[in-house]
């Protein structure tokens, strides 16, 4: 009951937010917020599964499995529950909203309550996405975080909100589409022994070759085309190059706590849908094309970057640079090893982090310069030292300094990813290139901005940022060293859901 | 011993709601010119929600689980009269509920809820009738008061315009079912709907047969304001007032569906009448028909109450699925999906009305660029009606995309995918012009000073009730399905 108890009391948090007054309703959001926080690091502490979700032979953490709807021969049930892939996602959705709340409370001056609201609430709408194991439930909360996301980029964004807000909500809706086709598809065609969207008696299925036909198509056909279909359904939400537009767009017009959310969690869908589905489901329709999709994976991570390295906002230089972690984030899953799967997960975690990280701290900047170009600015570093220092500290997290949470994830994602196919070695020394750029653009907008002669065009007066801004950076830079230092935190966890993925392994590391 | 009630009890919700009726007309004869809107609305709330009581009551019992026939076979209840009463008479009660504020300061008060209710009575009597002439009259006792409850804003040219506009083609489409029947029943010398059913075979009067039941589907194309006999539906709902347009395009329109479904199913049943007379591929080409026109005139709207009712009617043509896709050996299912999706519309789509109401109700303006901003003002009626419109367009987490999933499911299932194809593509198109709504509640800034004083009780409360429904049955989706699916399995299995 503990994931409906998570579920339910976010939602009404939610609208309690919504009826506040606006005056109170950040200081509310923020309180309420802790609860789902404290719930799932509870959840966290007292976790105990093994395996991975959709393969037999595991049990999972907090798990309810119970009817929901018998239509025709087809039965949809309420099936949520935590493998080591799911928790470690909730968690992170946990801190990092109730950290964009704290960050909310400057920028985010009219129509408060709403905002909260919306926040909250999708919050509860990503949790559920990463514990739900029914395809339809899994498919309601999916859809359901768009609701929320459409509107706060649209209300509280910048001045080209509305083509950004509805340019999102067209690609990712067109894209969900697909993937909708894509999955109904291979249940129907796995014919009358699987009558149920039941995520894990699919993925057995699948993996035990009981795809038949659908009408003319071939079983081989039919599982490369929903493949595709679902490969181009998650890769929009990733994104992948090309289907990567939407996001700078979305990024650069967003509000800070929703480009928080944006980077630090929404993007996770992409990934861990393709992971749960394409990779868990269909493993020898990704071996078979490793190298196709990890064209894909290293063309995100160098476009990526060298779109950043040539931008002059700072937002869009991290908006950017998600395309190209998110990159690395393919690779390792591509490359279908112990190493490979879990160090995509991890990145996964870290990027949330690192991410979230980067943007908070651009919205500082922003808040108190009130400009976001590199050329506007330089020599910050004397006016508002913490935020700087903090910057500098998510800058080295995402070049993958050690001992931070980024370095740990690329680790695992190269070693995983060398030599696990054929040309791997090639596309693994590619993507690597990528940490050099990586490199120097951050290097590149630091040495400008935070360093040097402190002159900043704006007429606003520049000064340290307020208590409730720096806090949450503060709070992401010791996790971001936390998990880098010791990543077993997570690792552990997400080995053991990510294990049994891979013939052999044979558990373990 | 338990007491059994008597087998013409099985009629209570339609009972109780001519009783409503009756006692509305008494309090309005005692006083003519009564202002007291509470008693004559809450009257009617009582009434409607009593009967919908019942239809639940009765349906949990398992009262239709087997068919009780009444009045010489005329009249049977089952568990789709009963389905459908409950959604009749929910809707009912969110109309009333409503009209309390809207018809403020309205002339006719008494007259308003009591027709109301007399159309309710004439909507639940069409799931049960049995007999061709039961669904003639019970058609009319719901259309003849709708006709006045569309025009029955005598000082507003529009009302008054379409009012006439739904009669004149009322009075053809009815014209056109008596004639339909009269032919059947020249065909089957029957009217009783189990026996027209043995005049598939008749030598020689096929031609004459087929006529009649083509002629009967025109006349529930009215009724259901499927083409080509659809243009009324636009001109009325805008003219009509907005509670009363909630109440046409879910309630009546729910209503022409379900005397459909079982005219179809147990007069002309497609395995004995499919070799000489096809009317499903009639109900294909109408469905198909319906709701592309629909949704594209939809979209090419300016007032967002011509948008809803263009809608509407290409959520007709989605329902018509359940009739057009028989023949394909998965009937059961899909017939209750459309039962299903009739149910969900019920709610989301009355509710968008309601929301209607109370931007007409504050003066706000017609076109969406009216609606603009109107987020700020009033951001909880903005929630309900963002659900609505997400719900209707067929989003998750609302309860309009199992339905639609399951409408569109049970036709593949029934080998006409193309059919779910049309449906799918239209139901993308439709995301386009119900967005438009979201957008600019939301998302545009206020082109002028809204003048958002007073919010009226009564309108709140019926748009939040359909808002929580609208979201409680998508969890609450199962036991819906059931009683559809049984429903549904009284007609074909």
């Amino acid at each position: 009951m503990w994931i409906e108890a998570l579920i339910a009391v976010t939602l009404a948090s939610a609208a309690a937010v919504f009826l506040a007054p606006n005056k109170v309703a950040g200081k509310l959001a923020f309180a309420l917020s802790l609860l789902p926080l404290v719930g799932s690091l509870w959840m966290y502490s007292t976790y105990e599964a093994s395996g991975n979700a959709l393969l037999s032979g595991s049990t999972l953490a907090f798990e309810t499995n119970t009817e929901w709807v018998v239509a025709g021969p087809y039965s949809l049930n309420w099936h949520v529950g935590l493998d080591g892939i799911g928790m470690p996602l909730v968690a992170l959705t946990t801190v990092l909203t109730s950290l964009a709340l704290l960050a909310s409370w400057t920028p985010i001056q009219e129509r408060q309550s709403q905002f909260y609201g919306l926040m909250l609430f999708l919050e509860a709408s990503l949790i559920g996405v990463f514990t739900a194991l029914d395809f339809f439930v899994w498919f309601v909360f999916w859809e359901m975080v768009l609701v929320p996301m459409y509107v706060l980029i649209g209300v509280w964004g910048g001045p080209r909100r509305k083509y950004a807000a509805i340019k999102m909500f067209v690609y990712t809706n067109i894209a969900s589409l697909a993937l909708f086709i894509g999955f109904v598809a291979l249940v129907f065609g796995l014919g009358d022994s699987v009558t149920t969207f039941d995520m894990p008696t699919v993925a057995q299925a699948l993996r035990a070759g009981e795809l038949g036909s659908l009408g003319p198509v071939g079983p081989e056909t039919l599982k490369l085309a929903a493949f595709v279909a679902m490969f181009v359904g998650f890769a929009v939400k990733v994104p992948v190059v090309p289907f990567h537009t939407w996001l700078p767009d979305a990024h650069v017009e967003a509000p800070t706590p929703v480009s928080i959310m944006l980077a630090g969690v929404l993007l996770k869908m992409g990934t861990y849908a393709l992971l749960r589905f394409n990779f868990t489901m269909l493993p020898d329709v990704a071996q078979q094309n490793a190298q196709l999709i990890a064209i894909f994976a290293v063309v995100s991570v160098i476009y990526g970057a060298m779109l950043a390295l040539a931008q002059t906002d700072l937002k869009r230089i991290v908006a950017y640079s998600s395309v190209s972690s998110m990159g690395y984030v393919i690779l390792g899953l591509v490359a279908y090893t112990v190493y490979g799967l879990g160090g995509a997960t991890f990145q996964m975690v870290a990027h949330g982090l690192i991410s979230g990280l980067m943007f908070m701290a651009v919205g500082v900047i922003y808040n108190t310069t009130h400009t976001r170009m590199v050329s506007d600015m330089s020599g910050l570093a004397s006016k508002m030292p913490i935020t700087v220092a903090v910057f500098v500290a998510g800058a080295f997290g995402y070049m993958g300094l050690p001992l931070m949470a980024g370095f740990a994830a690329e680790l695992f994602i190269f070693l995983g990813a060398f030599g696990a196919f054929e040309g791997s070695v090639a596309f693994t020394a590619a993507a690597m290139f990528g940490i050099v750029i990586v490199a120097g653009y951050l290097l590149l907008a630091m040495q400008r901005t935070l360093f040097g002669e402190f002159e900043v065009e704006t007429d606003y007066e520049v000064g340290p940022a307020a208590f409730h801004d720096v806090a949450p950076l503060v709070v992401l830079v010791l996790l971001v060293i936390l998990l880098g230092v010791d990543p077993n935190i997570f690792f552990e966890m997400i080995q053991d859901a990510v294990n049994p993925l891979v013939p052999e392994a044979g558990g373990g590391v | 011993m338990a007491y059994q009630l008597p087998a013409w009890a099985a009629l209570a919700p339609t009972l109780v709601l001519v009783a409503t009726a009756l006692v509305l007309f008494l309090i309005d004869s005692i006083d003519p010119d009564s202002e007291n809107r509470a008693l004559l609305a809450g009257v009617s709330v009582l009434g409607s929600l009593a009967a919908a009581g019942f239809a639940v009551w009765f349906l949990l019992a398992g009262t239709g689980d087997e068919p009780i026939s009444l009045y010489a076979d005329t009249l049977v209840v089952d568990t789709m009269t009963l389905f459908f009463a409950f959604v009749f008479a929910s809707v009912t009660a969110l109309v009333s509920v409503a009209s309390y504020d809207y018809m403020r300061d309205h002339s006719y008060q008494g007259e308003y809820y009591a027709l109301v209710m007399l159309a309710a009575t004439g909507m639940t009597l069409m799931p049960a009738a049995n007999s061709l002439a039961v669904v003639f009259v019970s058609l009319e006792l719901s259309s003849l008061p709708s006709y006045a409850l569309v025009a029955i804003l005598k000082k507003n040219r529009g009302s008054v315009e379409a009012g006439l506009k739904y009669f004149l083609i009322g009075a053809l489409s009815s014209s056109i079912l008596a004639y339909g029947i009269s032919l059947v029943y020249g065909a089957s010398g029957s009217l009783l709907l189990p026996e027209v059913a043995g005049a598939a075979g008749t030598e020689g009067l096929t031609g004459v047969l087929g006529i009649g039941v083509l002629m009967i589907l025109g006349g529930f194309a009215f009724k259901t304001a499927s083409v080509p006999f659809h243009f009324w539906a636009p001109e009325a709902y805008e003219g009509a007032p907005a509670p009363i347009s909630a109440f046409l395009s879910s309630a009546s329109k729910a209503a022409g569906f379900a005397v459909a479904f079982r005219v179809f199913t147990v007069a002309f049943p497609v395995d004995a009448y499919l070799a000489s007379i096809d009317w499903v591929l009639a109900v294909q080409i109408l469905a198909v028909v319906t709701m592309t026109l629909g949704n594209f005139a939809a979209a090419t709207q300016d007032t967002v109450k011509r948008m809803l009712a263009y809608s509407s009617v290409g959520h007709a043509g989605y329902a018509l699925i359940g009739l057009a896709a028989l023949s394909g050996g998965n009937d059961q299912f899909v017939l209750g999906a459309s039962m299903t999706h009739l149910l969900v519309y019920g709610f989301m789509n009355t509710g968008a009305f309601l929301f209607i109401a109370l931007a007409e109700y504050w003066s706000v303006g017609r076109t969406f660029e009216d609606y603009n901003g109107l987020a700020k003002q009033a951001p909880f009626a903005c929630v309900a009606m963002t659900v609505f419109m997400f719900s209707l367009a067929g989003l998750p987490p609302f309860g309009g995309f199992l339905s639609k999933y399951f409408l569109f499911a049970g036709a593949v299932g029934a080998g006409f995918w193309w059919l779910a194809a049309v449906g799918a593509i239209n139901s993308a198109l439709s995301l386009y012009y119900y967005s438009r709504v979201v957008k600019a509640m939301w998302i545009e800034e206020p082109t002028r000073e809204f003048d958002i004083e007073s919010k009226p009780v009564g309108l709140y409360a019926a748009i939040v009730a359909a808002a929580v429904a609208t979201v409680l049955l998508l969890p609450g989706f199962a036991p819906v399905w059931e009683f559809a699916q049984s429903a549904a399995g009284a007609l074909v299995a």
